[in-house]
């Protein structure tokens, strides 16, 4: 059984999403995807200031056994990225809710409505 | 559902991830595949290997056969227990499979992949016609391979002592039987080790007396990765039936004398030496952020292009390594494409670690 936090959202591409106080919505990984990868060696973040639209690749993680799309679960500029995992990727497998990947300035956020939920998730994914 | 080895019980209740693996159903991991991988180079752990063939091979013509069959002479195998490592080929130089010959007292065991094992039989039948020669296949035994620096020491202390004394006396690339176990000093790792093949039967409980004394399993994964930087070939992926030991950096597991020794391929390969051969394995270091996989393009300025048979992270050296097939005027520097983007990287010789230290 893999950790699903009930205040996040959750696309069917196994990312997470996190509406922040100023409106942003912060992007990680479920506890389910670290797992399904294994051990995490790489993470290849897009660009600040790139406009992704939603389910469009954003950026890859890589396992030691492959190599995963990560996708943008909602449309928007993106405002941040988590520098610190260029040196500690493996943050992805020990903390997948705390390390966060890159943070979007949704352009509408309403599409976080089209997400998830913790128990569609937890459906999702068979658990 | 796959092929499952006599430890299939204990690798679920030992939380293992299961793979594929030609046809077997194998752990992949117990949990972090890099933790496995630092586990044998710091100290042991324990592979059930059971998936790969055992073959014994006895009958007057058994040497004269295999003298025929394989690019390595077992001509060279001088007293029982000796090993070694050959590639069986095809008339075109084409690699059938690679494996391990010992010299045993009734003749010869071999111990081929998993993958390979029926058309591996199915080519030596072929070429059998006639010849006091028997082959024995071994399903009935299990085989474990325990690696590490520490692995002879810890398995000695768990074993009888008939047992014990052969772990401590056996020379590297040596395999002797003691009882209904054979103890080789070999491996897939880059470091010391043993592989034992015992009957199927004895494996759990020798399993879980290792496991109890503190000597963890360790996945394929780790396997891979252990093997690639010991810049070991995996069968299917850098070496097939199309690819000659000649590019394969396996040209020291050809025996070319005696000449008149005519094996299987041998023609061929000679031909290839003669036109030049064309390309070479290398290894390939990436000292950016990144992780070289199989089949990315390779390109090497003013000289060509090639492509990296297997690539993974290093866990030993926290960078990627590749091993690649290039063309031979490659030098010390090349680029890989990895997802549009041309990455540069270091051309070195494909042994990237042995014993826990770094050769790169």
């Amino acid at each position: 059984m893999s950790n699903i936090p009930a205040e996040l959202r959750f696309a069917e591409s196994h990312e997470w999403a996190r509406l922040e106080s100023d409106g942003t919505i912060t992007v990680g990984i479920s506890d389910h995807a670290q797992e399904a990868l294994g051990d995490v060696v790489f993470v290849e973040l897009p660009e600040i200031g790139k406009v992704f639209a939603a389910a469009d690749a954003a950026g890859v993680v890589e396992s030691v056994k492959a190599a995963s799309d990560i996708y943008s679960p909602v449309g928007g500029e993106v405002i941040a990225v988590n520098e610190a995992l260029g040196d500690a990727p493996e943050s992805l497998n020990d903390n997948p809710y705390e390390a966060w990947i890159f943070k979007v300035k949704p352009s509408n956020t309403a599409e976080l409505d089209k997400l998830l939920d913790a128990a569609g998730y937890k459906a999702a994914i068979g658990e | 559902m796959g092929q499952r080895t006599p430890l299939f019980d204990l690798h679920l209740a030992l939380g293992a991830k299961l793979v594929d693996f030609g046809g077997w159903d194998m752990p992949l991991h117990y949990g972090s595949q890099v933790e496995e991988h630092h586990q044998v180079r710091r100290d042991c752990g324990i592979f059930d290997v059971s998936h790969m063939n055992v073959i014994d091979i006895s009958g007057s013509q058994a040497k004269a056969w295999l003298q025929h069959l394989l690019a390595n002479d077992v001509g060279r195998l001088q007293s029982t227990g000796r090993a070694l490592y050959s590639a069986m080929l095809n008339t075109d130089g084409g690699i059938i499979d690679d494996m391990i010959v010992y010299l045993t007292d009734s003749g010869y065991r071999l111990v081929v992949n998993a993958a390979t094992g029926a058309t591996d039989l199915a080519w030596m039948q072929a070429h059998l016609a006639g010849l006091d020669v028997q082959l024995h296949e071994r399903p009935e035994l299990a085989m474990l391979a325990i690696q590490g620096p520490h692995a002879r020491q810890k398995i000695a202390e768990l074993v009888t002592s008939a047992r014990a004394a052969l772990i401590q006396t056996l020379k590297p690339f040596e395999g002797q039987s003691e009882g209904d176990w054979f103890i080789a000093r070999t491996g897939y790792t880059g470091e010391d080790g043993l592989e034992i093949i015992l009957p199927a039967e004895q494996a759990p409980s020798f399993f879980n007396d290792m496991v109890g004394a503190g000597i963890p399993p360790i996945g394929l994964g780790a396997r891979d990765t252990l093997r690639l930087e010991a810049g070991m070939n995996l069968y299917g992926q850098d070496i097939d039936r199309h690819v000659s030991p000649l590019v394969a950096n396996m040209a020291w597991t050809i025996a070319w004398e005696p000449a008149d020794r005519d094996f299987i391929g041998r023609a061929a390969l000679e031909d290839e030496r003669a036109a030049g051969i064309g390309s070479k394995l290398v290894g390939l270091v990436l000292e950016e952020r990144g992780v070289l996989r199989a089949r990315q393009v390779v390109r090497i300025a003013e000289v060509g292009e090639g492509e990296i048979t297997s690539g993974s992270f290093s866990p030993t050296l926290s960078k990627s390594i590749a091993l690649a097939r290039v063309p031979m005027a490659t030098a010390d520097r090349a680029e890989v494409e990895i997802r549009g983007k041309w990455y540069p990287v270091r051309v070195v010789q494909p042994t990237f670690v042995r014993h826990g230290k770094a050769l790169i």
